[in-house]
């Protein structure tokens, strides 16, 4: 359980950093809270031959809010998110979610870049940034390109990123005021892996009908997926019990293929994937102002 | 590979070091400084046994590379105790709080991490905070037990 031997380079400054990943290409990775590519240096499932440490970068590690959108660091440590005013105020479903990333040691470490680049089909905040509408800001020593979080997410811990690019932030769009939300999963434990996740942000009209609806779906298929059938559903919609529960039959029913393992088999997760959207499109449903 | 020149602060000393930058820094401090308080448990970031602070905040150190650890204030179970027993131990001894005892330093610095943040948490906060952490033994009731009666201790003190 050691990790394999490597190169470390501890870059001041981006364009550093960014040289420094041109050069060395897809040998390199780059390293952020280190909490998920620790452990897969320690299990010797990830053998490059250079470390590129990001926690010396000034800069990097700041929540602004521009107008109507927060733009997250790339190195905000999620410790940090969760005790954000600003992110409690304007985005709480992001400030919740927060709560149920890993133990607080591992959120005094991990960052917000980090959980979306390395694109765990179970996190937490991959699938906010496809329901919330983020952007991800991606620099590289040639430029710097703007990925939208429904391109960014392509496989089992694979994202758009290229060689030699790096994640810098995320720009998230604030929710209008009386926006409803809830994130909901299941683990084996507070802080496990989600089994099944979902997170829902809901906006009524004046008539109390579904104005908006994001569904987000995680730890059941191979990305984050967006339930845009059961969205379509309840557009226009009252939102009654029996709206919401043919919704979340509709979100459970868009996974292609769950995913299946020891813990919980493909039946199993699209069940529960049935019961976690239940759950946040009635919390979401409540919270959400007419 | 080249080694890194390291210099970071263990327990209120000074140290220097040249370190490979696949040594975590669980690694270092048992194998470079002699600090074996710090216990590994599953050595991937599971088990919490070798939670130690960093800049006052509660990690894992098989999570950490010792190169990371560049100009951070380490505190390991060897720097915790004064005199005597630091309260949060004191506890864990009194309240039975352990039986192998593999599991204690990092229970007891979490412990101390979240009494520092919170000196009052309610019985749910002090489960979540430990729940990071895994204990075969005990089933962790009397470690709940110590941490509350911890938090009453400290409390006295100020």
């Amino acid at each position: 359980m050691k990790p394999p031997p490597f190169d470390y380079a501890r870059p001041r400054s981006l364009d550093e950093a960014l040289a420094t990943l041109a050069a060395h290409g897809a040998d390199a990775r780059p390293l952020a809270g280190g909490q998920s590519l620790i452990p897969l240096l320690s299990l010797r499932l990830a053998r490059p031959s250079l470390l590129v440490d990001l926690s010396f970068i000034p800069g990097l590690a700041s929540v602004q809010a521009e107008n109507g959108t927060t733009v997250l660091g790339a190195m905000v440590r999620q410790r940090a998110l969760e005790r954000d005013a600003q992110v409690a105020q304007r985005l709480p479903v992001l400030a919740e979610a927060t709560r149920l990333v890993g133990h607080p040691p591992i959120r005094n470490r991990g960052t917000v870049g980090g959980s979306l680049a390395h694109a765990d089909p179970s996190a937490e905040y991959p699938a906010l940034a496809l329901a919330l509408d983020a952007e991800l800001v991606v620099r590289s020593a040639s430029g710097e390109r703007v990925i939208p979080a429904r391109d960014f997410f392509v496989d089992l811990f694979t994202t758009a990123l290229a060689p030699g690019e790096l994640l810098t932030a995320v720009r998230i769009p604030v929710p209008p005021p009386g926006t409803g939300w809830s994130i909901q999963e299941i683990a084996r434990r507070h802080g496990d892996f989600a089994l099944a996740g979902a997170t829902v942000l809901l906006r009524k009209a004046s008539d109390g009908t579904c104005q908006h609806a994001a569904i987000a779906l995680f730890g059941v298929a191979t990305r984050p997926l967006r339930a845009s059938a059961a969205e379509q559903a309840l557009a226009g919609r009252p939102l009654t019990s029996e709206a919401i529960r043919e919704a979340a039959s509709l979100a459970a029913g868009w996974i292609d293929e769950p995913l299946s393992d020891v813990h919980g088999s493909a039946a199993y997760r699209r069940r529960m994937a049935e019961v976690v959207a239940r759950r946040a499109l009635e919390e979401a449903s409540r919270r959400a102002g007419a | 590979m080249a080694t890194v020149p390291i210099t970071l602060t263990v327990n209120g000393q000074a140290v220097r070091a040249e370190v490979e930058p696949r040594v975590t820094l669980a690694d270092f401090l048992r194998d470079e400084l002699g600090l074996t308080g710090t216990k590994l448990g599953c050595e991937h970031g599971v088990c919490g046994a070798c939670t130690v602070l960093v800049d006052g905040a509660a990690v894992r150190s098989c999570l950490i590379l010792a190169v990371q650890a560049e100009g951070a204030d380490v505190l390991t179970i060897e720097g915790l105790a004064g005199d005597g027993l630091h309260p949060v131990q004191e506890a864990f001894w009194e309240h039975h709080g352990l039986q192998c005892g593999f599991c204690t330093p990092g229970m007891v610095l979490t412990a101390y991490a979240l009494l520092q943040e919170r000196p009052s948490p309610s019985e749910e906060e002090i489960r979540e905070a430990l729940a990071g952490n895994l204990c075969r033994c005990t089933g962790y009731q009397n470690i709940v037990v110590a941490v509350r009666a911890a938090a009453e201790k400290l409390a006295g003190a100020r």
